[in-house]
């Protein structure tokens, strides 16, 4: 079957971004919006017929999905052999993202017609999610790694413009800085790691890569410290992929990413960019396991540390948004943990269950953020303090948001259950503090969602003057998201995404679901007493744990450590010396070979005055000693 | 007439038409008309080289023309182009035609600083059309000699010692450069033939490896001071700071590539052996130029000492790949100049339009101009999106072919040199979201700037020729990065024979 089509998917966004950002300011707002809505609905659509023929219509050979390259074309040439391809691959992980991709985006589009309107920067606002979603695509369909580094870098920018998109605002000014270059940090890693494993293996293809996974793992020379180049270069990789996915501790910049507009943290900081290190880690997934088994283990401890670490900080957040942000962290932790735990084939219940968890909380997160910016929109205000009671006003942004929270939580029939369920088991058979450790951060989970959703709805009787329902446009979105996180746990993830393509046996096992249940429930109980109607217990629960709130509160002052680098020692330490040292040692020492010459030719100058009698004198007495010289000391 | 000549008898014939004329209208349009024919004439050579290749010419420079001029020590009026000097002859063509509407404004003795724009933009074409040393040094001291009245007559701030300081130190830098190029002549033909200038001619012969040891550093030197070579880079800085828009422009744009470009002919086709025992110092120097002047830049707070810093990491990246000495890192050092060129003279057009209208380039008293100004401050954004190698424009294709390249060497030492330079992208990102922050982005900090304007058409013009002209070259590198390829063969292979 041909799939050369696929292609449009991609360029649709990028033709949508052209004309509403080169031609904006001479179009209507309203006409920008649903330009770049229809836009994004024709790629959406594309993308469901492509899942629909390359799932269903072709299906298996010989048991397994084929990855098919559907275009490719050479970008730059830089030897014989390396060279950087622009292209397609189609293959089951790069569909599923298609499909989450295309359809958060085309939501995020509607629901920012409403959101957005009467914005003055609206069809700017437009013009960079066209962009993102064009960059984000692009990421996902590559078909060499280099292919996706520079899409990586294309989202990197589209995520910050839209942070920044508040521009006259310092503090979304400095956000967007910050996610920039924090993730440029991370990316360096990245490029060295694609630098080595271009010249170990000397190819960018992932297909390539991957199917000579072992021979090239065997092959690579030693690198330090007892690990092969390749092992060196997958863990460099990593970190450009954990950067991206706001892992500990490169994980600095997502809460600050808040300050973009709410549809955008939806769709970049919760469903889409985010998880591309989880899809990075996935992608080269053959490699990762065939090089020495640490890289995994990296993958997986930064995964567990990371989803504890945010679980605990965003139980004591006041900002909604944030609290979220960090439920993302905690999130793709599991997705990082559950491909670090799992192997290939029979053994890759991880890697199943860490696409499944990517779909499942792509849909249930978006919803999540979409429900706070539809209660943002209502009261003004990003603070929990401000909230409660909103049930009254708000009944399909609280049922929807309830939906969310219970699959978030792991409740079955939810989404999230099932999902959560497979990264559990894959922990448990891989090392089970690992399973103790998420099996805390579930019960974690569901203690903050309730804190928020109790808060938000429930909590006191305060009065809200402007609160009101949502408009169609945002409601919408809602509800579509709500029906696809209350069912996306059905959708056989063991059968269309797998580490090798093939079917995998899995079945639900009670000795892990039943705890995970468990938790969860106590989690909401615990929610439920603390925040249902206002009470003492939570503070006196703050004061019973004294400092550990403080510093989760300050979020372990992780942000401060940074500021501490970047500022007293990067800035005052290293640059401003050598500012001062180009001035004041290599400048100065340059001036001073100038000045010492005007120094020599100011001396000298005196002794051509222009008087014949200096002149005369001069000469005799030349004349004179080179007589003496002559007569006495030669002869 | 030869095509290759007309790139220097087009800008004479300007400069004597603009003798005659006293109006300033009438010196824009003459100049503007002039440069216009120029870029013309430099696209028709990118299209008449690529014709030429296809019909099979292989030989190593085309378009050939000799003509003797001072026999007694056979110096020749010699041009030939490859596909480097093409493109370079490409890039110098859309600076100059930029740059004389970057001058727009300038209504001081008008007539007479386009003259000596145009004179120096003459001796850039004369300098990559050129296959005689002498000839190429003659050309080369006309392009650096204007630059003194530039400075010295239309700059702004310390100009007259910035003036004096630029000329001073590339005039050192030149004086070791014609040491050098006399050793090589003296050196270029075996015992018994006739001593030769032509680059061509002496690349047959090899230079004795003992005037190699000495006049390779010279030449590789006497390049690099105007490459912005560290220790030898600080006339940039106070030269950049101090000189109108224009002449910035095309010091940043072209002059400093007559650097990276001579090293690579010159010192490094001619020098092979001492290029390849002394590579390593330099790769150290170079390799201090990138990260050096990139943190120099995280500090600064002038707009031009910011830019002026950051060509000294970029152009040190040039020189850097000039010395990985294989082909991917030398078709990626043509690529960033280019890159680098094309940007940087984005860059400090923009400056000089901001400038012009805030009256000052100190990013503290600067904030909120995408408010007043928004096209001059997406036009900012991008070309510092180009500047931190964002893929889809320049930097990013010239950067990654540099890093392939470099990492092409498997030892240690390479390696880590490599991988300091990598890490300059993050500096960069430092430097450039923290202007473009404090500048575009936040609130209006004066009042006053809420009157300002944004560009008007003579402004727009050569922003948008630079835009596409970077844009172009960041979406389809593989023509370009091809026309280069093909014509590193001569120069790669004698290298590599030295080396195995």
């Amino acid at each position: 079957m041909d799939f050369t089509y696929t292609i449009y998917i991609v360029l649709i966004p990028l033709f949508a971004f052209l004309v509403n950002g080169l031609l904006g300011h001479k179009i209507k707002d309203s006409i920008s919006g649903v330009f770049a809505t229809l836009a994004l609905g024709v790629s959406a659509i594309l993308s469901y017929f492509t899942a629909y023929n390359y799932f269903f219509k072709v299906g298996k050979v010989d048991g397994v999905y084929e990855k098919i390259t559907a275009f490719n074309t050479t970008w730059i040439n830089f030897t014989d052999k390396l060279h950087i391809d622009l292209g397609v691959l189609i293959d089951p992980i790069s569909v599923m993202m298609l499909v989450v991709i295309t359809t958060v985006s085309l939501l995020v589009h509607i629901y920012s017609l409403g959101y957005m309107k009467g914005d003055e920067g609206f069809t700017r606002f437009y013009a960079y999610l066209s962009l993102f979603t064009f960059s984000m695509l692009g990421l996902v369909v590559a078909t060499n790694i280099f292919q996706m580094y520079m899409f990586w870098e294309l989202v990197g920018l589209s995520s910050y413009l839209l942070i920044g998109y508040y521009y006259t605002k310092p503090s979304a000014v400095a956000a967007s800085k910050k996610a920039f270059i924090v993730t440029r940090f991370a990316d360096l890693g990245f490029l060295v790691g694609i630098l080595f494993l271009s010249f170990t293996t000397g190819t960018f293809d992932f297909i390539t890569l991957n199917e000579n996974a072992s021979i090239l793992a065997q092959a690579a020379p030693l690198g330090f410290m007892g690990l092969s180049v390749l092992t060196w270069a997958v863990i460099l990789i990593f970190i450009g992929g954990a950067g991206k996915s706001a892992m500990f501790p490169l994980h600095i910049w997502l809460p600050d990413a808040m300050e973009g507009p709410t549809p955008v943290s939806a769709l970049i900081h919760a469903a889409t960019m985010v998880v591309a290190g989880v899809y990075l880690v996935a992608r080269l997934f053959p490699i990762f396991s065939a090089v020495d088994p640490i890289a995994l283990e990296i993958v997986a401890i930064v995964g567990g540390v990371s989803s504890l670490f945010a679980a605990i900080i965003a139980c004591t957040q006041i900002d909604i948004k944030r609290v979220l942000a960090f439920s993302t962290m905690s999130q793709i932790g599991y997705m990082m943990l559950a491909l670090g735990v799992s192997g290939m084939g029979e053994e890759g219940t991880g890697f199943m269950a860490s696409m499944f968890h990517l779909f499942t909380h792509a849909m249930f997160k978006a919803l999540l953020f979409l429900g706070a910016g539809s209660i943002i929109h209502a009261v003004h205000s990003n603070n929990l303090t401000d909230m409660g009671n909103l049930r009254k006003y708000m009944p399909i942004t609280h049922i929807t948001f309830l939906i969310a929270c219970l699959a978030i939580a792991g409740v079955p029939p939810f989404s999230g259950f099932f999902s959560k369920d497979e990264i559990l088991v894959a922990a448990m058979n891989h090392n089970p503090i690992y399973f103790w450790i998420e099996w805390a951060v579930a019960g974690l989970t569901a203690f903050y969602m309730f804190r928020l959703y109790f808060g938000i709805f429930w909590a006191n009787d305060k009065k809200h003057d402007h609160a009101h329902e949502s408009p169609f446009s945002m409601t919408l979105p809602l509800v579509i998201l709500a029906i696809a996180a209350t069912f996306a746990g059905f959708v056989p993830f063991n059968e269309l995404v797998t580490s090798d393509g093939g079917f995998l046996d899995i079945h639900i096992h009670w000795n892990i679901a039943l705890p995970s249940i468990a938790i969860g429930l106590v989690g909401i109980l615990v929610a439920y007493i603390f925040y249902k109607k206002e009470s003492s217990l939570p503070s006196k629960m703050e004061k019973s744990v004294g400092s550990l709130y403080t510093y989760a509160y300050n979020k372990f002052y992780i942000d401060e450590v940074y500021m501490f680098v970047t500022k007293k020692i990067i800035f005052n330490k290293i640059s401003t010396p050598i500012a001062w040292f180009d001035r004041n040692v290599i400048d100065a020492s340059m001036d001073s070979i100038a000045n010492i010459t005007n120094y020599f030719s100011d001396k000298i100058k005196t002794i051509q005055s222009g008087q014949l009698q200096q002149y005369i004198t001069a000469f005799i007495a030349a004349v004179l000693i080179l007589v003496f010289i002559f007569n006495y000391l030669i002869s | 007439m030869d095509i290759l000549s007309l790139f220097v008898i087009i800008p004479i014939l300007t400069v004597v038409a603009l003798l005659f004329v006293k109006e300033l209208e009438k010196v824009r349009v003459i100049s503007a008309v002039g440069m216009f024919i120029q870029l013309l004439l430099s696209i028709k050579l990118v299209f008449d080289y690529i014709a030429e290749r296809a019909s099979g010419n292989t030989s190593e420079m085309v378009f050939q023309k000799s003509y003797q001029w001072f026999e007694s020590i056979n110096i020749q009026y010699n041009v030939g182009v490859d596909g480097i000097s093409v493109v370079m002859i490409l890039l110098t063509g859309i600076i100059i035609f930029t740059g004389i509407f970057a001058s727009w404004k300038v209504a001081y003795l008008s007539k007479e600083f386009f003259i000596s724009l145009i004179v120096l933009a003459t001796g850039v074409f004369g300098f990559f059309i050129s296959l005689d040393l002498f000839t190429m040094f003659l050309f080369y001291e006309v392009a650096v000699l204007p630059m003194y009245l530039l400075i010295g007559i239309w700059g702004t701030g310390n100009k007259e010692y910035s003036a004096m300081k630029l000329t001073l130190m590339l005039m050192g830098g030149s004086a070791f450069l014609l040491v050098g190029l006399i050793g090589i002549y003296m050196n270029s033909a075996p015992e018994g033939q006739a001593l030769t200038y032509n680059i061509l001619e002496i690349a047959k012969h090899n230079i004795p490896i003992e005037a190699q040891r000495f006049f390779f550093p010279l030449t590789f030197i006497g390049f690099g001071v105007l490459g912005a070579l560290f220790p030898f880079h600080t006339w940039s800085p106070d030269g950049h700071a101090s000189a109108p828009t224009a002449v910035s422009m095309l010091h940043a744009g072209v002059l400093m590539k007559l650097g990276g470009y001579g090293a690579l002919r010159v010192a490094m086709y001619l020098m092979p052996e001492a290029a390849n025992e002394m590579s390593w110092i330099f790769i150290i120097l170079t390799g201090i130029s990138v990260i050096y002047g990139a943190l120099g830049a995280v500090v600064q707070t002038d707009l031009k000492y910011i830019n002026a810093y950051s060509s000294v990491s970029h152009c040190g990246l040039v020189l850097f790949a000039v010395l990985m000495v294989n082909k991917t890192s030398f078709n990626g050092a043509i690529l960033q100049m280019l890159s680098h060129g094309l940007m940087t003279a984005m860059f400090f057009a923009l400056i000089g339009m901001i400038y012009g209208r805030a009256g000052t380039r100190d990013i503290k008293k600067l904030g909120g101009l995408m408010k007043v100004m928004p096209f001059l401050a997406v036009m900012y954004v991008i070309a510092g999106m180009a500047s931190l190698g964002l893929p889809g424009l320049s930097g990013f294709v010239a950067e990654m072919t540099i890093f392939v390249g470099a990492f092409q060497h498997s030892d240690i030492f390479h390696r880590v040199a490599t991988i300091i330079a990598v890490s300059s992208i993050v500096v960069t990102a430092v430097y450039i979201l923290r202007v473009v922050g404090k500048i575009l982005f936040g609130p209006i900090i004066n009042e006053e700037h809420k009157q300002l304007t944004d560009a008007v058409w003579h402004e727009k013009l050569p922003l948008i020729v630079l835009l596409i002209a970077i844009a172009g070259m960041g979406i389809a590198p593989l023509w370009i990065s091809d026309l280069i390829m093909e014509s590193l063969d001569p120069i790669v292979n004698k290298l590599v024979m030295v080396t195995q």
